[in-house]
């Protein structure tokens, strides 16, 4: 067994898993525990994918490179008007020429 | 199309799973790095399968740091999903006991912004089709995950691949995605400004929670008739 794996770390990626298990039940739990949902709960809940999805991608764009600015505010244009696979391939050939090319 | 059974989950899935594959092999190579063998790296993808926090998770594991702090750490990741947990309420009211119990293993940022989007646009999301999407996002997940411990460093440098900018992009198009909802554009804009001061006073990973509590606090400060309304005209058009 020592050799696949060691104690501590197996130890330490099944508590882990516990915990991020937690995370993907625990607001479901803490919800239904409530009798009704107040609508500024809801208009809360409602904000969740933009307000998460946003700061993934915030922090990103500002401390990324001129590159990485650029790829990602064509790659935004693109999507406005394209599906998001076409958005994503833009996006990345862009990083990639301007970093081949060192520009920016 | 209704977007109901196993099969059209997998092809809603195919884009995003194939998004997911360099950050799986990039896992899998710096797992490999860090000291721990191919078994625990695809251990630790398979039961965990939230892939920052992982990544978070093995850069701590060599510095002599106690268990505990390296679990807190992971948790701190992933907290947002308390967020999504939350909100999958309203989503899936209908699924049994079981069926939330082992979906909601797989509920990662993508398995999230489809169910939000299959809800408002079929009115439910079938679990055959939330498996379906699943299963391909997880499988790959696991796939690449296992090449890139066993490959390493025939990967490079993932920056001159330009797969750094892969997850910003997609996530930036599911943002896009929802710009047609109820107080879009002051929730992103407080979220954006939560997360970015958050990244240079407090540190990653706290920004990710910091900016979506911003976002989510404005949310809920607004007057909610207006939302009200808004969601309204969104169900009737």
């Amino acid at each position: 067994m020592g050799q696949f794996f060691d104690m501590q770390t197996l130890i330490i990626i099944f508590a882990s898993a516990v915990a991020t298990y937690f995370t993907r039940v625990g607001g479901y739990v803490l919800m239904t525990r409530m009798k009704s949902i107040p609508p500024r709960v809801e208009a809360g809940l409602n904000a969740v994918p933009v307000a998460v999805l946003t700061t993934l991608v915030a922090p990103a764009f500002f401390e990324g490179g001129y590159e990485v600015k650029i790829a990602l505010i064509f790659a935004l244009i693109v999507g406005l008007r394209f599906p998001g696979l076409i958005m994503l391939a833009s996006g990345w050939a862009l990083v990639v020429a301007m970093r081949y090319f060192n520009i920016a | 199309m209704t977007h109901a059974t196993f099969n059209s989950g997998i092809r809603l899935g195919l884009p995003v799973a194939l998004a997911v594959l360099p950050f799986g092999a990039l896992f899998g190579a710096v797992a490999i790095e860090n000291g721990l063998t191919i078994y625990e790296a695809t251990l630790m993808s398979g039961v965990i399968y939230a892939g920052a926090s992982q990544l978070v998770g093995i850069e701590l594991f060599n510095q002599n740091l106690p268990a505990w702090l390296v679990v807190l750490s992971i948790f701190a990741v992933n907290f947002r999903h308390i967020l999504y947990s939350a909100a999958m309420v309203r989503i899936v009211p209908e699924w049994s006991f079981a069926k939330k119990a082992v979906g909601f293993f797989f509920l990662v940022d993508p398995q999230f912004a489809e169910s939000v989007r299959l809800k408002e646009k079929n009115g439910r999301v079938s679990f055959a089709c939330y498996m379906g999407y699943a299963f391909i996002v997880y499988a790959l997940w696991m796939i690449s995950t296992v090449l890139g411990a066993s490959l390493g460093n025939l990967l490079g440098d993932p920056k001159a691949a330009g797969l750094d900018v892969l997850l910003p992009i997609y996530f930036m198009g599911m943002v896009l995605g929802f710009r047609k909802r109820a107080s879009f554009y002051p929730i992103m804009l407080a979220s954006a400004v939560g997360a970015i001061v958050a990244y240079h006073f407090v540190g990653s990973p706290w920004h990710v929670s910091i900016g979506a509590v911003t976002g989510i606090l404005l949310a809920v400060i607004l007057p909610p008739n207006k939302t009200g309304e808004e969601m309204t005209e969104v169900e009737t058009a």
